[in-house]
């Protein structure tokens, strides 16, 4: 008879028992019967000796072994009970609790997919990143891409590692289908196959392939396998023309492969390059991604990789001088998501606490008016743990069903949740609701019903038990007083820390949307630009190209202006460089002032309508065999002449050895942003012109520049128009990451808005949830102060007077919350500021404001008990006593 | 008529596991044959009987069925198993050790030592 066969089979053990102790009882009367006992004598007597059969039966159960799941059960269905007597409360604590765990699951089941999954790569453990490193920094750090000889050394020599390389390859795909531009790697043959990728068509690379001469293959992604071949298996063989170069498509990788977070559609074998940059010590182009090999330890291929450094160093000392190698586990990066994540979580944690103080005070004000009826069950016999049992299990009950709402709405919401993430959320795809969430979920739940359940229970057991008896519950209550008070201070101050920081973010965002960004962002569009492959073998014909295709995009109707540009104004991209005032070579490794590099068109100035503040712009007559000269903004202007007139003044920059002439000076664009302009170290700006760039940059600076075009429609219905004018005669000029100003402005305040947005909601249900929470204690409160309150009136108390008697109470616990929680703020701001660009802790209107909107409420909240003590009839309320 | 005792802590389960090993028997008859066995000196808190052979029910060491006594009535007989005779011998082996070594130390004479 097994534990759970007792368990379910409890009626069937009542019935043996009765029927036990029956023949028990039967058989002793028989024998004293036969000793001359009376019937009715002899069957007292069995009972008797038997020990009283209600007493030996409760014994047999407890030997059962099944006792704590029966009281369970009926604990639990007893709780059940009392919740739906009293649907309100049960309403207002579920949905409390519903929305706290529901949002901090939803900000786990974030952390854990962007960053606490490893990589979707086969044993994701044992892979590592490789970097080069220098014992001297530049502006950029000291942590360098690998040359792809320094590579080929590493992995020659590092006999723990099986290494791979590879660099991005952007180019054109123009055949088959219609041209695309798109992001490509050149790669060794051995990446695939070191993370595991397994291909949804044809194979990977293979080492014969990954060598000058070999025949050129590519393999392509999912989605471009479905854009160009039409996700057909004869993909497999097929021709395939990338940045001008045909290629034999051999595999298709699955839809869900990326590099980190990133998707790249073409990739082809690195070895086949030839270009001078693959013999080059300086090119810095490559990523090296490794395998550790079985039974190899990081620190044992971290010796190997700083040996191979050092014979480098020794054998190259141009180039490689105080150049080593590192090796780091290969760990998601995810940028500023993860302080954003750790922020909404703490956000969302206050927000769960403020309604486990809520429901903890509102159990609590019931367990005190329970008090009789507990002390009555106490004396009939149940035991102090078991009655904190009884109390633990109706938080429980309240807790998981709470937790259980939470993660419904924590599985509907979070997918929409991520995907609305500003400027789109790293990893976004790993994020799904798996066992590690819903443990999580399950914890806190549980860690909340403790929370909150701990202060009832803890007053269950009834110490003074004839007292709580004779007397009724009133005279009691100057004990949770305090505790009370305790929960409604943490409340309060837990709504004034999210309250302040909802209003800091709400000051932030309104002052930075203020600010200037230092262009007219109304109908400007913006498009990085591919010419076509064939056109950038010759600098000459570049240029042509370049002229050709604004004249194309000029005559479409409706563009009133048209110029090239390679970094755009609050878009990711810039192009910091060195400069001197004085003679020199600014890249001879010493430290020099940086100021960001736009290369430009004349017509530069009337689309973006940047004021000119001196001088002149860029001009047509600027070309290559006039003098080189450029434009300044004021904040260089500021920095490299202060108070003197710039214009005609020499700048010596890297480009070439002889100084550029300023000629003009312009206001500042916000380059970095509207919230991160302000705070940048980097901020000088220059202009020159894409006509005097040297014949040996133009394909580089070719491949990186954009268009930005003014119109006085809205600039995005002239895509399309503009699309066809810039195609070509070879139909392979494409435009891509289409932007326009407004949208780019926008954009830079996402991450504020976002924030805003959410400590918003938080701060308005933590501002609801402490009303909520306030109201319930006072109007608990005065209930138990009925009888008193009766007898000021009768003494004479008026009803203003009285009503004060509430307030006073409520606002002595509300001054208390407030000066814990703008502590509180104190810190939460500070690491706001940190966290997020543009925002200033030190704002004390923001804080005065918002903790007034808090009084204000809360005092809302306790007047209507208030009144209601005010309205108190003295007679009836004499009587109760 | 001697005193009665009260069984030492442990030893009533033993005592049960002993008489149900003679063969098939019911509760009322347990506690006759605890009392007979004894004359009378051990005192068989009847209240504490059934809770024992439900313990010992439920932990495996006996096991009972339905069956119809000599006078016709429908008792609860309980059997040993073999992990109860098991037990059994456990403990009797034990019991024996235990009064042994109390026996030895009662035995002893004033200054024994010597």
């Amino acid at each position: 008879m097994t534990w759970w066969y007792r368990l379910t089979h409890r009626r069937k053990m009542e019935e043996q028992l009765d029927k036990e102790l029956g023949f028990h009882i039967e058989e002793l009367a028989r024998d004293l019967m036969a000793r001359g006992h009376t019937p009715a004598e002899a069957h007292r007597l069995a009972r008797i000796e038997l020990g009283g059969p209600e007493q030996v039966k409760e014994d047999c159960r407890d030997a059962r072994g099944t006792r704590w799941a029966e009281d369970l059960f009926q604990d639990v269905r007893y709780a059940i009970r009392t919740l739906c007597q009293r649907p309100g409360f049960a309403a207002v604590a579920l949905l409390s609790l519903a929305l706290g765990t529901g949002a901090t699951t939803v900000m786990f089941s974030l952390i854990d997919g962007v960053m606490l999954k490893p990589f979707a790569y086969r044993d994701p453990s044992h892979l590592v990143r490789i970097h080069e490193r220098t014992d001297w920094s530049t502006s950029f750090g000291n942590i360098w891409g690998f040359t792809y000889p320094d590579y080929l050394d590493c992995k020659q020599e590092a006999s723990s590692l099986d290494m791979a390389a590879w660099a991005i390859n952007r180019g054109t795909l123009s055949e088959p289908g219609s041209a695309e531009y798109l992001n490509g790697i050149e790669a060794s043959h051995e990446l695939l196959s070191l993370l595991g990728v397994n291909v949804e068509l044809g194979r990977v690379f293979l080492p014969e392939e990954d060598k000058p001469g070999a025949q050129p293959v590519a393999v392509i992604s999912h989605s471009v396998w479905q854009g160009h071949f039409g996700g057909s298996k004869e993909a497999l063989g097929a021709k395939l023309v990338f940045d001008g170069q045909p290629y034999t498509v051999v595999g298709v990788l699955p839809a869900a492969f990326r590099m980190e977070d990133d998707q790249f559609d073409v990739f082809t074998p690195v070895g086949q390059d030839t270009s001078p940059g693959m013999r080059n010590r300086r090119v810095h182009a490559f990523d090296v991604w490794a395998r550790l090999r079985p039974r190899a330890s990081l620190a044992q291929a971290q010796t190997e990789l700083t040996l191979v450094g050092e014979r480098l160093a020794k054998q190259y000392p141009d180039t490689n001088k105080g150049r080593t190698f590192i090796a780091q586990p290969m760990k998601p990066d995810v940028g500023d998501a993860r302080e954003t994540l750790y922020l909404l979580l703490g956000a969302v944690t206050m927000l769960l606490l403020i309604a486990c103080a809520n429901i903890a005070s509102l159990l609590l004000a019931r367990a005190v008016s329970r008090e009789r009826e507990l002390a009555m069950r106490a004396a009939l016999g149940a035991s102090r743990g078991r009655l904190a049992r009884q109390c633990f299990t109706e938080s429980a009950v309240l807790a998981i069903a709470g937790g259980a709402l939470g993660v419904g709405l924590a599985a509907l919401g979070m997918r929409p949740f991520a995907l609305f993430w500003p400027g789109g959320l790293p990893r976004v795809q790993e994020v799904q609701l798996n066992w590690r969430v819903l443990l999580f979920a399950l914890g806190v739940s549980l860690v909340s019903g403790l929370l909150f359940g701990l202060a009832p229970a803890l007053r269950a057991p009834a110490r003074h038990l004839e007292q709580a008896l004779r007397s009724g519950a009133r005279t009691l209550a100057g004990s949770t007083h305090r505790l009370h008070g305790a929960f409604v201070v943490s409340e309060i101050s837990l709504a004034v820390v999210l309250l302040v920081s909802g209003g800091l973010l709400a000051r932030t965002l309104l002052r930075l949307s203020a600010l200037d960004p230092g262009v007219n962002i109304h109908n400007v569009l913006t498009a990085r630009t591919a010419l076509s492959p064939a056109t950038l073998a010759d600098p000459e014909r570049t240029r042509a190209a370049w002229k050709y295709l604004l004249d194309q995009a000029r005559a479409v109707p409706a563009v009133e202006a048209i110029a090239m540009v390679d970094t755009v104004p609050m878009r990711e991209g810039s192009n910091p460089i060195n400069y001197s005032t004085v003679p020199a070579n600014v890249d001879d490794g010493r430290e020099y002032p940086n100021v960001l590099a736009n290369c430009a068109t004349p017509e530069y100035l009337k689309v973006t309508g940047i004021p000119l503040r001196r001088g002149r712009f860029l001009t047509d007559d600027d070309r290559k065999a006039t003098q080189s000269v450029v434009v300044i903004d004021e904040v260089m202007s500021q920095q490299a002449f202060p108070g003197q007139d710039p214009i005609g003044k020499p700048l010596w920059l890297g480009i070439a050895p002889d100084p550029v002439i300023v000629v003009g000076v312009v206001g500042h664009v916000r380059q970095w942003g509207l919230a991160a302009d302000d705070q940048s170290k980097l901020r000088a700006q220059l202009y020159y012109p894409f006509a005097q760039v040297p014949d040996k940059l133009v394909r580089r600076w070719s491949e990186l520049m954009s268009i930005a075009v003014r119109t006085g429609v809205d600039p995005l219905s002239l895509v399309e128009p503009l699309r066809r004018a810039v195609r070509g005669a070879t139909g392979d000029q494409v435009l891509y990451e289409i932007n326009t100003f407004e949208h780019l402005a926008t954009a830079s305040l996402a991450r504020q808005r976002f924030l805003l947005l959410l400590f918003g909601i938080f701060a308005a249900l933590a501002l609801l949830l402490a009303c909520i929470g306030i109201y319930g204690v006072l109007a608990y409160l005065t209930s138990q102060r009925v009888p008193e309150i009766g007898v000021r009136m009768a003494l004479g108390a008026t009803a203003s007077a009285v009503m004060w008697i509430v307030l006073r109470q409520s606002l002595t616990m509300i001054l208390a919350g407030v000066v814990v929680g703008a502590a509180g703020s104190w810190f939460a701001t500070r690491s706001l500021e940190r966290l997020v660009e543009g925002v200033r802790s030190a704002d004390p209107s923001t804080f005065a404001a918002m903790i007034a909107i808090l009084v204000v409420a809360a005092l809302l909240a306790s007047f209507l008990p208030a009144r209601r003590a005010s309205r108190i009839d003295p007679i009836k309320a004499l009587r109760q006593e | 008529m001697p005193a009665k005792f009260d069984l030492p802590q442990g030893t009533l389960d033993l005592l049960i596991l002993k008489v149900v090993a003679l063969g098939p028997v019911h509760g009322y008859a347990i506690a006759q044959r605890l009392h007979q066995v004894s004359r009378d000196v051990v005192q068989v808190p009847q209240g504490s009987l059934y809770p024992a052979l439900h313990r010992l029910e439920n932990r495996g060491f006996l096991t009972a069925d339905w069956k119809d006594t000599e006078t016709g009535r429908e008792a609860k007989f309980y059997r040993l198993t073999r992990k109860g005779r098991a037990q059994l011998d456990a403990e009797s082996a034990s019991w024996q050790k235990l009064t042994e070594a109390v026996g030895l130390v009662l035995a002893l004479s004033e200054g024994g030592a010597e």
